[in-house]
């Protein structure tokens, strides 16, 4: 089974439309619309609290939005349960690495690459050769082919996060939301995530939360800037930086 | 750990032993031998659960006495004369066997209880269970409290299940006279075998894409789950093949004790299954094999020698390994090996450095 055949031209692959998402009175999301492309880049930021998690959670169903919709592959999903998102075809990466540990890198990606999810047919050792094959190009794409097996637990920080990516990658999933993956790492690691990150694009749209600007610079691609919940501003890297009124909320405040 | 080749085939000496045993040690220490081969049956299955699965249960006794009192149903009906009840029942004035006695009389009957009733009972507890996502310590609590309430069901119902004393008084096995050496050697033989199947199957489903999923789901549930996986199935498979280990364990344990009853089944004991498995190291196979061997021994030695003094020594060795050896003998002759592989690797680095 591929997802991919299912996607059909000229039809958005994401649209959220004026969803709202109320937590006891506090509208962490406030009206906010977002439409993506098959195969599109995606960089959403804003200050801390703007709802940019958030936003991830609604559209992985681990949120329910009080109004609004979420469409994928110009299907419903409002609502659903998150395994059920999940087998539609959108991945996600959460903040914090959550690679297996005890398992090595290459059996965490074969976890992730397995097509076959019924459990009778997992005793066996044998896997699909085309996951076999899946499993190596994605040790490429991420750069871990030398620490196939090495064990997760023993990767270091960065390793861990471009695991994790090729994780989300081995799904095949159309649509990868990616939660800060930068986080906790170096200027070199950070260019080479970029890098990473590009490398999927067409095959998979990207939607990359983060609020490193030099990060975001080097990825290019459309910004979205989310500000209390609300839409704010979406333009080129070089626009947003220019605008005042992002300047003001988002830039401003980093400078201080 | 199998680095070593001295060590990779140390299994076949170890083996080739146990084969022999019956001609090396007299038959009392044979004896013991049989039954704490069984107990290391159930050991491998709390391997499966707790070890791969990450998931504690204190209620194997529970198991250990399906098995052990299904077969000792069958045997206490096979001693009888034609025309009598067990002993037990005529004391307490039953007048016919209760009905769910009768289909024990058949031997078959009594083997596929053994297999299928933990099977059946641990499958549909695990999967009403973790199906509700309980799991941790709640599931442990649940299990210790099954344990705590099948042993009181067994000691109240004197007249049907023998009470406190249990069954015992067995004399034939499927038409063989039980208690002469050459049925004591078959029966070690064929608990040794089932053993080695046992192992052995364990190791075939730990390396296939099953147990690289349990583990999976051990290391992080959540994660499975979003990675569009349905985690129950793995860990309820899990469960309801330690239960009917344990199950096995305790019919064969009941063979070569020739008595099961309610103190093999409570809350106790349930622990003690799981102290074997932690001093072995509950990610090793052959490290439950030899802490069930282990602690046993050692509890028939201190036993004889002081009986009180066991639980004392018991509680006291689980603390030793919970804080010191958290994967138990097993781990820590693994960090050894890589210890010194580590030396070995650093030696032979400083010696090429020198040579150039």
């Amino acid at each position: 089974m591929t997802f991919h055949s299912e996607i059909k031209p000229g039809t958005p692959l994401l649209q959220v439309t004026d969803i709202t998402v109320d937590f006891d009175g506090f509208k962490a999301i406030d009206g906010f619309s977002l439409t993506l492309r098959p195969g599109e880049l995606r960089i959403l930021i804003g200050p801390n609290g703007a709802g940019k998690s958030t936003f991830c959670d609604t559209v992985i169903g681990r949120v329910q939005p009080a109004s609004g919709s979420v469409r994928f592959m110009g299907q419903e999903i409002t609502g659903r349960p998150e395994h059920e998102i999940v087998r539609r075809g959108i991945c996600r990466k959460f903040q914090t690495p959550g690679v297996l540990p005890s398992l090595s890198v290459r059996d965490n990606l074969a976890v992730a690459a397995a097509r076959d999810r019924r459990w009778w047919t997992t005793f066996s050792h044998r896997r699909a050769a085309e996951e076999t094959r899946r499993v190596g190009e994605i040790l490429e794409t991420v750069g871990l082919s030398d620490r196939a097996e090495t064990l997760a637990a023993d990767l270091a920080h960065g390793e861990k996060q471009w695991l994790e990516i090729g994780m989300v990658v081995a799904t095949d999933a159309p649509l990868i939301l990616l939660d800060e993956p930068t986080a906790g790492m170096g200027p070199n690691e950070t260019s080479k995530t970029a890098r990473l990150i590009k490398s999927l694009l067409g095959r998979h749209a990207v939607l990359v939360i983060d609020h490193d600007m030099a990060f975001v610079e080097e990825l290019g691609g459309t910004v979205t800037v989310l500000h209390q919940g609300r839409f704010l501003k979406q333009g080129t890297v070089d626009e947003i930086r220019a605008d005042p009124e992002v300047a003001a909320v988002y830039l401003g405040r980093a400078k201080e | 750990m199998t680095d070593h080749p001295l060590l990779r085939h140390a299994w076949i000496a170890v083996l080739a032993l146990a084969v022999l045993a019956p001609s090396l040690v007299s038959s009392y220490d044979l004896n013991l031998l049989g039954r704490f081969l069984a107990m290391a049956i159930l050991a491998i299955g709390i391997v499966l659960i707790w070890g791969e699965g990450g998931i504690l249960t204190l209620g194997q006794g529970v198991f250990f006495g399906l098995g052990g009192y299904s077969i000792a149903m069958y045997l206490k009906l096979a001693s009888l004369e034609p025309g009598y009840l067990p002993d037990f029942m005529e004391w307490s004035g039953v007048m016919s066997l209760p009905w769910w006695w009768v289909p024990f009389q058949y031997p078959l009957f009594a083997v596929l209880a053994v297999v299928l009733v933990p099977a059946l009972f641990a499958g549909l507890f695990a999967w009403l269970v973790f199906r509700r996502r309980i799991a941790g310590v709640y599931f442990a609590l649940i299990t210790q409290a099954v344990a705590l309430t099948f042993a009181t069901l067994l000691t109240s119902q004197q007249s049907t299940t023998g009470g406190y004393n249990g069954l015992t008084g067995f004399t034939t096995l499927f038409g063989m006279e039980l208690g002469t050496d050459a049925a004591n050697r078959t029966l070690y033989w064929v608990t040794l075998g089932l053993l080695v199947a046992v192992f052995a199957g364990s190791k075939w489903l730990i390396g296939s894409r099953f147990g690289t999923l349990l583990r999976a789901t051990r290391d992080g549930e959540n994660r499975v789950r979003f990675l569009g996986y349905d985690t129950t199935p793995y860990k309820v498979v899990a469960f309801a093949l330690s239960a009917v280990f344990a199950s096995i364990g305790g019919a064969f344990f009941t063979l070569h004790a020739g008595v099961v009853s309610p103190a093999f089944v409570g809350v106790v004991p349930s622990i003690e299954m799981i102290v074997w498995v932690a001093v072995g190291g509950r990610k090793s196979l052959w490290g439950a094999v030899a802490g069930a061997l282990i602690v046993n021994f050692a509890k028939d030695i201190v036993s004889s020698a002081m009986p009180e003094a066991w639980l004392y020594v018991l509680g006291l060795v689980f603390i030793l390994v919970v804080t010191f050896l958290p994967n138990g003998i097993a781990g820590l002759a693994e960090d050894l090996m890589k210890r010194r592989r580590e030396r070995a690797a650093a030696t032979g680095t400083a010696l090429l450095e020198e040579a150039q």
